[in-house]
């Protein structure tokens, strides 16, 4: 019994902040927003915290719920980022009418992620992945009054039924051929005839659509936009971050036996969704849209990393998403802070912004450099670690693509700090004062910019917890 | 340990900005270039006692350290001549280049700040002995430039310094491919001194040299890739132009000349006709480009990629004098140029034009200046006792070295472009500071002030002390060329 508790301890905990926010909600005295927002803060940098104690692996379940070292892992960097985001959020929510909902939205998706990931079966996977997305589709209409936020959730909605519809498919198609539903360890042997290529093609593309691969990536711009910032970092961030660990997990597990379809799958859709995402990101003049097709593009350098299939591709991968996570929060948080202060969102209202708010300007530009993997940020070991991966398997012209996306992302990333630094503007964005939470979230994602690429140890840290897999 | 100390210096100088004042900043980047600099010549006295009493090893002071040691990626640092000399120039480059921005006024702190991160890019290149390493601080040494040029400069600054930016991450994105490839290729490592004795195998090498030397040619501005060179250069503030011409283009110099021809011996003599083409075309177009403008900083830029070529051409003919030629060409225009620049900025700043034809007679009102301005030139053309000219005659010598009808051309056609070069030079240094004064506002101009002479003072004493006595000079990096050399003949391929 006590194990149970040991090994679902980061779902339970969150399952315990519902119940009190939903204790809380019943009440019926009002609610102050500012108190909860900072107590909200506190439980989730507590909730971080005490992820890192007394782990413990096993299964539960009959193999329904796994733990492991690296799960939790994982599982602690999803904390981490949603800790960010909340501090982030608290300017957006202090004048919010439904400030507990978000909470319990957030949280409930937060718990469908470490299900998802936790998962040993398809069936565990797939509640955990409807119990991530739906409260999501209404995280994206939480600025009710915005026409746009309702068509971002509506957007979401349609988009994720639809690539579960395929989903699923994949899955029963699996569950035909194999007779289980398992994961791991099915005995089933995959050898690469028709029907075990339609089902992983399947399955694929259902991770696809989630990972914003293209060419499944056409909801991921338009919702980007509508939902509010914290939202679409939230999107941005630790959904497709969970979604990458699942994926990897179950491509390195599952269908390694497809060895050259899964290749080709791989090497072909990375390359279209670095290519296009950096294509279509040049062109965008909302910061978010933006941010959208770059983190696009992020994704594809990512598949080429899983694609190297080693325990080096999947650390790669996971020491990437954990950059990927402070530089683009970084990026957010600003963002985050400037909309909700002004409501400017366009790449041309952050023209000056270096006059005004040098630290802004600043804090912003070290992200964006980090999203394009320039030294000394966290962002360049990221992705060398990746392309490096990558090319185990000798796929040279793979890395030369990459290499080139990343002089093209390098371009429009540079059109912003250009924006910011070079640019003059009369009617630049007014010095913004930041709250102390905001100013919080911010310092962690400098720092974690800043630390994380020379902290060797993590990435020998997360090797070694890749080695099981 | 030394090493160490060498990039901490500026990364403690770029702290130090960091939390300073504007008003405070210049001295604090004075200070912190002025002993990085004095640290340089302890690290070059060091050196030669090191030497002289009897060490032999290829590398010195090296220290390693392990840094991601599963993908067996190290800290590994160490110096031979040649990187010394690079690390002089460097030291004198950015010390001198702090001097000339003294009066800078927008964003003080920040301008000194990147300068300096910049040179730490460039210490750190010099010394990395471990190929990753050298791509992290050759990676370091960019986005400083794009800043510098896009906020400080001047005309169509955003325009040159996207390009620049993006020319320069594209040579680096092929050296990423280049250095993978040799890391699977040669049992997982990026060590330059293991890659060294380790031999790759030659159809493996064909591919990847031209990746690591295109990349790190971008660098130096090879043929075709050397647009970004006058742009960059003319939209740059003078400090920046001085880095760049002085300092970065080398790092492309030295990239070349360190990894790809001594990592991949075979593959360099497979390749080096290519190479020496595309330099002789450099040198030639270059010095006819050069000819054409009217700009002062284009005519400098121009005569960059010329010079420059002048570099590959020694690299490329691959005998023993000529990669020493090509070394000794490195410093050497690197200081010169970093004159030219200063000088050039000088008198902009005074006449706020850098037209040939609205200049003239300067030298009645600014004798410092334009002396200085005139010995830039002298060195340019290869005038003997000034650096140039020992740089280019070795490179000559060596090139004749090489048998075959294409290389003598090559050396006839390279040996040719002096000529044009003395024409541009003397045309451009004549109308503007000899003659009778153009314009009348110039009468009353003031010469140069305490900084801009200890500025010039520094680098005319680096020109001429290669000049007068070049064997100094000739005995720190010719060790380090024959290592480079011995790995050529060691798997020789035509003979």
């Amino acid at each position: 019994m006590t194990e149970f508790f040991f090994l679902m301890k980061h779902e339970l905990s969150l399952v315990l902040i519902l119940v009190f926010l939903l204790i809380l909600k019943i009440r019926t005295k009002p609610i102050v927003n500012s108190s909860l927002i900072n107590v909200m803060n506190v439980v989730f940098f507590l909730n971080f915290i005490l992820g890192w104690f007394l782990n413990k692996d096993g299964s539960l379940f009959g193999g329904m719920f796994l733990n492991s070292g690296l799960l939790a892992f994982e599982k602690n960097i999803l904390n981490l980022g949603t800790f960010i985001i909340c501090l982030q959020a608290s300017s957006w929510l202090k004048d919010h009418k439904h400030v507990p909902e978000f909470y319990m939205l957030l949280i409930s998706t937060l718990i469908g992620m470490f299900f998802m990931l936790s998962s040993g079966n398809l069936l565990m996977f797939y509640l955990g992945l409807e119990l991530s997305t739906i409260p999501l589709a209404a995280m994206c209409n939480f600025d009710m009054e915005k026409a746009n936020s309702s068509e971002a959730a509506m957007k979401m909605i349609m988009s994720s039924a639809f690539s579960s519809g395929i989903l699923l498919f994949g899955i029963s198609l699996f569950y035909g051929m194999t007779g289980t539903f398992s994961l791991l360890g099915s005995g089933y042997n995959f050898d690469g005839s028709p029907l075990q290529v339609l089902s992983f093609l399947m399955l694929f593309s259902g991770f696809a659509f989630k990972l914003s691969v293209v060419p499944f990536h056409f909801w991921t711009a338009d919702v980007y936009e509508g939902s509010p910032v914290s939202v679409t970092s939230y999107l941005s961030v630790i959904s497709k971050g969970a979604m990458v660990f699942v994926f990897s997990s179950v491509m390195y597990t599952t269908f390694k036996g497809i060895a050259t379809v899964w290749y080709d799958a791989m090497v072909v859709l990375s390359i279209l969704t670095m290519v296009v995402g950096n294509l279509f990101a040049l062109r965008q003049n909302n910061m978010k849209r933006f941010l959208a097709f770059s983190s696009i593009a992020q994704v594809g350098y990512i598949l080429i990393g899983i694609s190297g299939s080693s325990e080096s591709g999947m650390a790669a991968s996971i020491y990437f998403i954990l950059i990927y996570i402070f530089s683009n929060l970084g990026a957010f948080g600003v963002i985050s802070l400037i909309s909700s202060e002004t409501g400017r969102e366009s790449i041309d209202d952050y023209k000056g912004l270096y006059k005004t708010n040098p630290m802004l300007g600043w804090v912003l530009a070290l992200s964006l450099f980090s999203l394009a993997g320039i030294p000394p940020t966290a962002g360049f070991f990221g992705k060398i670690f990746l392309l490096t991966a990558g090319a185990a398997k000798g796929n040279y012209l793979l890395i030369t693509i990459a290499s080139l996306n990343m002089i093209v992302s390098l371009y429009y990333y540079l059109r912003v700090i250009r924006a910011v630094f070079m640019d003059s503007n009369e009617n630049a964005i007014e010095p913004i004062k930041s709250q102390t939470s905001i100013k919080l979230a911010i310092i962690l994602c400098v720092a974690g910019i800043l630390v994380t690429g020379f902290a060797n140890g993590l990435y020998e840290y997360i090797l070694s917890l890749s080695h099981g897999m | 340990m030394m090493l160490t100390i060498l990039i901490l210096l500026p990364l403690l100088t770029a702290l130090i900005l960091a939390m300073s004042n504007a008003k405070a900043s210049r001295t604090v980047a004075l200070a912190g270039s002025g002993i990085q600099l004095l640290f340089s010549l302890l690290l070059l006295q060091n050196y030669l006692t090191e030497r002289a009493a009897g060490n032999t090893a290829l590398f010195l002071f090296e220290s390693s350290s392990a840094w991601f040691p599963a993908l067996n990626i190290n800290f590994h640092i160490g110096v031979d001549g040649i990187s010394i000399a690079m690390i002089l120039l460097t030291a004198s480059v950015v010390f001198a280049g702090v001097l000339v921005s003294w009066k800078i006024e927008k964003m003080t702190k920040e301008f000194f700040l990147l300068l300096i991160i910049l040179s730490a890019g460039a210490y750190g290149f010099f010394i990395s002995l471990d190929l990753f390493l050298l791509f992290f601080f050759l990676e370091v040494a960019v986005i400083p430039k794009y800043l510098l040029i896009g906020i400080w400069g001047s005309g169509k600054k955003e325009y040159s310094a996207n390009k620049l930016a993006l020319m320069l991450m594209g040579g680096s994105a092929l050296v990423l491919v280049g250095m993978i490839g040799m890391y699977y290729n040669s049992g997982n490592s990026f060590d330059l001194v293991h890659l060294s004795t380790f031999h790759i195998p030659f159809y493996i090498q064909k591919i990847f040299f031209p990746f690591l030397f295109i990349g790190f040619g971008v660098f130096t501005a090879i043929f075709p890739f050397h647009t970004w060179v006058p742009d960059g250069h003319s939209s740059a503030p003078t400090a920046a132009s001085m880095f760049l011409a002085g300092i970065s283009m080398k790092l492309g110099g030295y990239g070349c000349l360190r990894v790809a021809t001594y990592l991949m011996p075979e593959a360099a003599q497979y390749y080096s006709g290519y190479i020496v083409l595309v330099a002789a075309i450099a040198i030639i177009y270059g010095a006819f480009a050069t000819m054409m403008q009217t700009d002062l900083k284009y005519i400098n830029a121009y005569s960059s990629v010329s010079h420059c070529g002048f570099v590959l051409l020694g690299i490329g003919m691959l005998t023993k004098t000529a990669i020493t030629g090509a070394v000794l060409q490195m410093v050497s225009h690197g200081l010169m140029t970093a004159l030219f620049f200063a000088a050039i900025g000088m008198l902009y700043e005074r006449t706020h034009t850098r037209a040939v034809k609205e200049l003239g007679g300067l030298m009645k009102m600014m004798p410092f200046i334009s002396t200085v301005f005139f010995i830039a030139g002298l060195c340019s053309l290869g005038l003997p006792g000034f650096s140039g000219f020992v740089a280019e005659m070795t490179i000559f010598v060596g090139s004749w070295q090489r048998s075959g009808m294409f290389y003598h051309i090559a050396t006839i056609l390279a040996c040719m472009s002096i000529v044009v070069t003395a024409v541009y030079i003397l045309r451009a240094t004549g109308q503007s500071v000899m003659g009778p004064v153009n314009n009348p506002k110039f009468l009353t101009l003031t010469d140069a002030h305490w900084n801009e002479k200890l500025a010039a003072g520094v680098l005319i004493v680096g020109i001429v002390a290669i000049g007068v006595m070049p064997f100094w000079l000739n005995d720190l990096v010719s060790p380090g060329a024959e290592a480079i050399y011995n790995q050529l003949s060691r798997f020789a391929l035509l003979k």
